[in-house]
């Protein structure tokens, strides 16, 4: 996990994205109790109820469930519910970045095509 | 939940002519975490002392759930002040200085202790006026964390206190707070390390409560904004500026105030404000 204090993003909001990042990458994996918010809040130095902010919002998106006495786990199905998501946002995320930055760059819709078919390409030579 | 309320206080001393506090109003509740900060001789010491009752206010009062701190010994059981003075038998072995303070209170965690003993590598069997400044820090923050108080001020607790020793300070901190909150205030001048830690700012200047505000309000509304300048000024029109600096044409801007509803120019960066340059910055302000 890692912060990153100069964004403008809540800090809240930063621990639950890296707590999903965790799931959907599968270092949390589905079924398996999560660090509890102290450990974050130790490892690094956020206050405990910021901490658990985050998480909260993890457990109302159906991702974590909390058992009494017990811990905070990952659901079962977390990581579909992430990748579907992430799905969705994926143009918004990156496409129009992607040609925010090409307009920047002059690059034009046609060398933006040529580029993501050499990236492609690139990719099938290695594999 | 227990409250300390602070009411039109006021201290001044004899021979200068400016009060150190004239009108400070706030309440502190129960389960927060609040940094005090101030420039030198803002009076935070002086604050503290008096919400503990270890100092007469010449004007105003200190109430603990409605009732007058001083002398008031249910109030006083349950505010601890670590002071940046001595109090204890400066002869006295470190383990001795423990023994009293576990006499003191009913429910003084003992186990803390001896755990924080460990991590901070503390040797108790020294004579407490041996110690460095750095541990004489040390003895006060352990007994600090394990005294049974809903409220618990540190003045400057880390005050020699090398990067290793600090670090277990915060650990520690947050560990013994999720497991059993109660209120902290935390006077410090190293605001970096604790930005995080704590949920709500107090500033004292001019001795007038500055700024008194929950931490993430003041996130979501405290940027630095750099690019090119005129992208930015016409990003930031109408909004009132903290702070500026300029490297040829490249600009950044400081400034407490939501962010504008207009688009965001693509060559404009916008970061979060550090709580300490904001405080800098507001400081600076108020001496204009």
């Amino acid at each position: 996990m890692q912060f990153d204090f100069n964004s403008p993003e809540p800090i809240f909001i930063q621990v639950a994205t890296q707590l999903e990042d965790a799931i959907f990458t599968g270092a949390f994996q589905e079924g398996a109790q999560i660090p509890s918010t102290t450990e974050i809040s130790k490892q690094f130095k956020i206050n405990p109820a910021t901490v658990l902010k985050g998480m909260n919002m993890l457990v109302n998106n159906e991702l974590l469930e909390k058992r009494r006495g017990r811990g905070t786990f990952v659901k079962q199905g977390a990581q579909e519910i992430i990748i579907k998501r992430r799905q969705e946002h994926f143009y918004n995320d990156y496409i129009l970045n992607l040609i925010n930055e090409s307009k920047k760059l002059h690059l034009s819709e046609d060398d933006i095509l040529t580029l993501v078919k050499r990236g492609y390409d690139n990719e099938q030579d290695r594999s | 939940m227990s409250k300390i309320e602070v009411r039109h206080l006021a201290k001044r001393f004899k021979f200068s002519k400016q009060p150190l506090l004239s009108e400070v109003n706030f309440t502190l509740n129960e389960n927060e975490i609040y940094g005090l900060f101030g420039e030198n001789g803002a009076g935070k010491s002086t604050l503290m002392s008096m919400i503990a009752d270890y100092n007469r206010p010449s004007a105003g009062e200190v109430l603990y759930d409605g009732e007058n701190v001083h002398e008031n010994d249910v109030a006083l059981s349950e505010i601890y002040f670590m002071n940046q003075d001595n109090m204890y038998p400066k002869k006295d072995k470190v383990r001795q200085i423990f023994a009293f303070v576990e006499s003191m209170y009913e429910d003084y965690d003992v186990e803390l202790q001896d755990k924080l003993v460990k991590e901070f590598k503390l040797d108790v069997n020294q004579k407490l006026n041996k110690l460095s400044t750095g541990y004489q820090s040390i003895v006060k923050i352990i007994i600090s964390l394990c005294v049974p108080c809903k409220f618990v001020l540190l003045d400057e607790p880390t005050l020699g206190l090398d990067a290793r020793n600090r670090e277990v300070f915060q650990r520690n901190l947050i560990e013994t707070y999720s497991e059993n909150p109660r209120t902290f205030v935390i006077s410090t001048h190293i605001i970096d390390e604790i930005d995080r830690i704590i949920s709500d700012v107090i500033l004292l200047q001019d001795g007038v409560i500055k700024m008194n505000e929950n931490l993430e309000d003041i996130a979501s509304k405290s940027y630095s904004i750099s690019g090119p300048a005129e992208d930015v000024d016409s990003y930031l029109q109408g909004i009132s500026v903290l702070e500026e600096e300029q490297l040829g044409r490249y600009k950044t801007v400081h400034f407490m105030d939501q962010l504008p509803q207009r688009e965001v120019p693509a060559s404009v960066d916008i970061e979060q404000m550090k709580l300490q340059k904001l405080l800098v910055y507001i400081m600076d302000r108020g001496e204009k």
